[in-house]
């Protein structure tokens, strides 16, 4: 690695291919803007106005399941619309695009030290498109009939039947065209972001120099562009067989003892097809915060990440099993018993890599420096979360565990904590720790502390109890379960328990958001580098970056992202585009 | 020829070959890929998810026809045209393809005098690759046309299995609109070569950025892809 520090022949760091859009206006400065980073608080923005619609959606549902029979405004109709639109929304609309067109528009061109994406253009278009998206996804709720019911999964037959709502009305057409549209969206930042990784770095910027934010987010974005092709053609094919009658997925059926002019079509493909997508799906939104996490525990902790290397590989071999697996999703769905057993050992050799990252993490905070501070304390929570989540996973994994714990709120308790719960307080911490170079300001620290230990301990009492409630039998997805054997007067408490939880939860993020628009006119100032840190990002010489990123030239990268405290150094951290050398570095050769 | 574009590579000592030069591509700072250019690199990693797209319809299409109870219509006999008595089975296919294919001929010499800056040339195989595709995609109308007077329907039609109807509109549906979309960006980028925007540096009307001679190329690339799909389709649909 040493022998790529810059020499003489390499010409000078001002990329003359980069020709810069330059705005004359001041909409095409803050509204179609070419700059990522305005385009990532775009995504941002959007992305977090439609999270708080699904947050409210959440809090209806729970009104239902804490308290059944008080509120007759949520009939079963309407709870099956709002555990539909929760779901995709949280996966598709808020994390997905929060993680990669968020996060990724604003660190990747600035940490690889590039003056912005490869296309900015193609790169508004994304924005744009995903902008659409949104709106139709949110006409679907004023739409006749409201938005689908079919839960997130979409499953035919019943997701285009007149039994769920929106089935027959314009919901679900509604809902795939939204699909459609954000995966062409995405398709285009995406091939932003991994063009910008490959092609796009800065001089002696080698990938294994990466900071292994940009690691996680450039791998889940090559999955991203592999798996979401599947989703795109599961909801072309969906829309066909309810807008033209084909019968790619549904077979013969009887409904309300009328026979259904379909015949044929495999519902167990739609699975594949959704689930080949799917699965890679919880990597896309996981890698990024694993990426993520790897920084801020290293940053706060001021101590090189431990084994870089095999954190990169573990990203990368998380990625591409993560595309093997899928059909552990589908133990129960009536395909091939055989299929089980490959799926269920895929599924547990992944637990090898992700394993690898946790044990690396634990071993950076060992004997670190460790300061507290917010994003520290949500990076600390994503370990436990995540590592809470992930055994539960290896439960699920297991086709003989799985089969009688399928459709339970084990289940949900499961997935809300592995890729609820894990990924949501990384882009807290996230949130916390590069406000101040988005903003110059830091966010405010009580308002900080009391949004963590709230959202912290309350995501436990919600999701934790949810796990017994599942072990006992309680089916997922019903919306009143009153006079069922398996809904015990102490399982029930335990839901009222959970709902108020919930409520709490949900109160601090309104907190949170308070934070984040406050502090824009009144936190403290936060100056360049506020918690002392080597990456790009941090180097440049305005704060806010403006609109190239990097001044006149380009950064020269001398070193890793991660000297922190090197022994014989003067200061605890080093610059990535620090000249010269300074005591024994651990950056592997 | 693609080191046109690029005057800074970042490296000027010959590099090794093979494996080891890959992994020191690999390892190096700026680029991954020394020699491609950024234009280039997109619409290769864009291919690569198309490659899955279409990968995905046929292979939905495949489970449909070999999962299914009821028989799958013979396509020699749906895809003939009865010429001078007799039924020709699979003609206006051929046709198709080899218009298809000799397309991507003219394509390829249209990027050949891209690079030698022969731009009269370059336009107008351009020019013909465009009309070739829009051959195709007009004989496809005349083939969609036939089997819908026929009696073909998306839902179902007189022979057999319903999915059949549903995967040929779908697919060659989705595959003419990609040979629509790729005449459409000949024209634009034919229009370009021949007013010489790629001599003159003249800025992109959306993007304000310069264009290059390579990106001949790059179009080169899209449409040879859409005619290697169409060799797929042809193998699995119409042959099988």
């Amino acid at each position: 690695m040493v022998d790529v520090t810059p020499a003489d022949a390499i010409p000078p760091a001002e990329v003359a291919e980069m020709e810069l859009y330059h705005p004359h206006s001041w909409w095409t400065k803050y509204v179609f803007s070419q700059d990522a980073k305005v385009i990532a608080i775009q995504y941002s923005a959007t992305a977090t106005a439609i999270g708080f619609v699904a947050l409210v959606l959440s809090w209806l549902m729970r009104l239902q399941l804490g308290f059944p029979g008080t509120f007759d405004f949520i009939t079963p109709e309407a709870y099956y619309q709002f555990i539909t639109m929760h779901g995709m929304i949280m996966v598709i609309y808020l994390l997905t695009a929060l993680f990669l067109g968020g996060f990724g528009n604003y660190l990747i061109p600035l940490m690889v030290g590039a003056r912005d994406m490869v296309f900015p253009y193609v790169n508004m278009l994304s924005y744009w498109i995903y902008l659409l998206a949104v709106l139709v996804l949110v006409a679907s709720f004023f739409a006749p009939g409201g938005p689908t019911g079919a839960g997130w999964t979409l499953y035919p037959p019943q997701a285009i039947m007149t039994g769920t709502p929106g089935g027959q009305d314009w919901g679900i057409m509604l809902m795939l065209v939204s699909l459609i549209l954000f995966i062409i969206g995405f398709t285009m930042g995406g091939l932003n972001y991994v063009v910008t990784v490959l092609q796009g770095r800065t001089r002696g910027m080698t990938l294994m120099r990466l900071p292994l934010t940009v690691w996680g987010i450039f791998t889940a974005t090559v999955m991203a562009l592999l798996a979401f092709p599947a989703l795109f053609v599961a909801c072309v094919m969906m829309l066909f067989d309810r807008a033209l009658g084909t019968s790619f997925f549904m077979p013969a059926i009887v409904e309300m003892g009328e026979q259904l002019q379909h015949s044929g079509g495999s519902p167990i493909l739609f699975q594949h097809l959704f689930w080949f997508f799917g699965h890679p799906e919880v990597y896309i939104v996981a890698l990024p915060a694993f990426g993520i996490v790897s920084d801020l525990i290293s940053v706060h902790a001021r101590k090189n990440i431990f084994g870089y290397r095999m954190m990169v590989w573990a990203i990368i071999g998380i990625g591409a099993l993560s595309f093997v697996v899928w059909a552990h999703h589908m133990y129960v769905s009536g395909m091939h018993p055989y299929f089980g057993f490959f799926f269920a050992t895929t599924t547990l050799i992944i637990a090898v890599p992700t394993a690898i990252k946790v044990y690396n993490w634990v071993l950076t905070l060992w004997r670190g420096d460790i300061h507290l501070t917010i994003p520290m304390l949500f990076a600390l929570a994503f370990i436990v979360t995540f590592v809470n989540g992930g055994l539960t996973g290896l439960f699920l994994g297991n086709v003989v565990v799985d089969v009688p714990l399928s459709d339970t709120m084990f289940v949900v308790a499961h997935f809300h904590m592995v890729m609820g719960v894990a990924p949501i307080v990384v882009i807290f911490g996230a949130i916390y720790h590069w406000y101040p170079k988005v903003t110059g300001r830091m966010l405010d620290e009580r308002l900080g502390q009391f949004h963590f230990w709230v959202t912290f301990l309350g995501a436990y009492l919600i999701f934790f109890p949810m796990h017994y409630i599942g072990l006992m039998g309680v089916p997922r997805r019903y919306n009143e379960l009153t006079d069922v054997t398996v809904m015990t007067e102490s399982a029930q408490h335990l839901n009222s328990f959970i709902s108020i939880m919930a409520f709490i939860v949900g109160f601090a993020q309104i907190v949170f958001l308070f934070n984040l628009i406050w502090s824009i006119r009144h936190g403290r100032e936060a100056g360049g580098n506020p918690w002392r840190a080597t990456t790009l990002e941090w180097q440049t010489p305005q704060t806010p970056p403006a609109h190239g990123n990097f001044g006149k030239e380009l950064p020269i990268v001398y070193r890793w992202a991660y000297d922190y405290s090197v022994p014989g150094a003067k200061e605890d951290f080093i610059p990535q585009n620090m000249p010269g050398a300074f005591g024994t570095s651990r950056e592997p050769a | 020829m693609t080191e046109t574009t690029l005057t800074h590579i970042g490296q000027t000592e010959p590099r090794p070959a093979g494996w080891q030069g890959i992994a020191a591509d690999w390892s190096s700072d700026q680029r991954a890929f020394k020699n491609v250019s950024w234009g280039k690199a997109m619409m290769w990693i864009f291919l690569l998810s198309d490659t899955f797209v279409f990968g995905c319809f046929l292979l939905s299409y495949m489970t449909a026809r070999m999962s299914t109870r009821v028989p799958w219509p013979n396509p020699s006999e749906v895809f003939a045209l009865h010429i001078g008595g007799s039924n020709v089975p699979l003609i206006l296919i051929a046709i198709m393809t080899f218009v298809l294919i000799s397309s991507s001929g003219t394509m390829a010499m249209a990027v050949n005098f891209g690079y030698r800056r022969d731009r009269r040339k370059t336009a107008i195989l351009m020019l013909l690759t465009a009309v070739l595709g829009a051959t195709f995609v007009g004989m496809q109308a005349f083939e969609w046309t036939k089997l819908i007077t026929e009696g073909v329907r998306p839902w179902g039609n007189p022979w057999g299995a319903a999915q059949f109807g549903s995967s040929f509109f779908m697919i060659t549906g989705f595959h003419g609109t990609h040979v629509t979309i790729g005449v459409i960006f000949l024209v634009i980028v034919a229009r370009k070569v021949w007013r010489g925007d790629y001599d003159t540096g003249r800025p992109g009307f959306f993007t304000s950025r310069k264009g290059h001679y390579e990106n001949v190329e790059i179009m080169g690339l899209y449409w040879h892809f859409v005619d290697l799909v169409w060799v797929f389709i042809f193998a699995f649909f119409y042959l099988w």
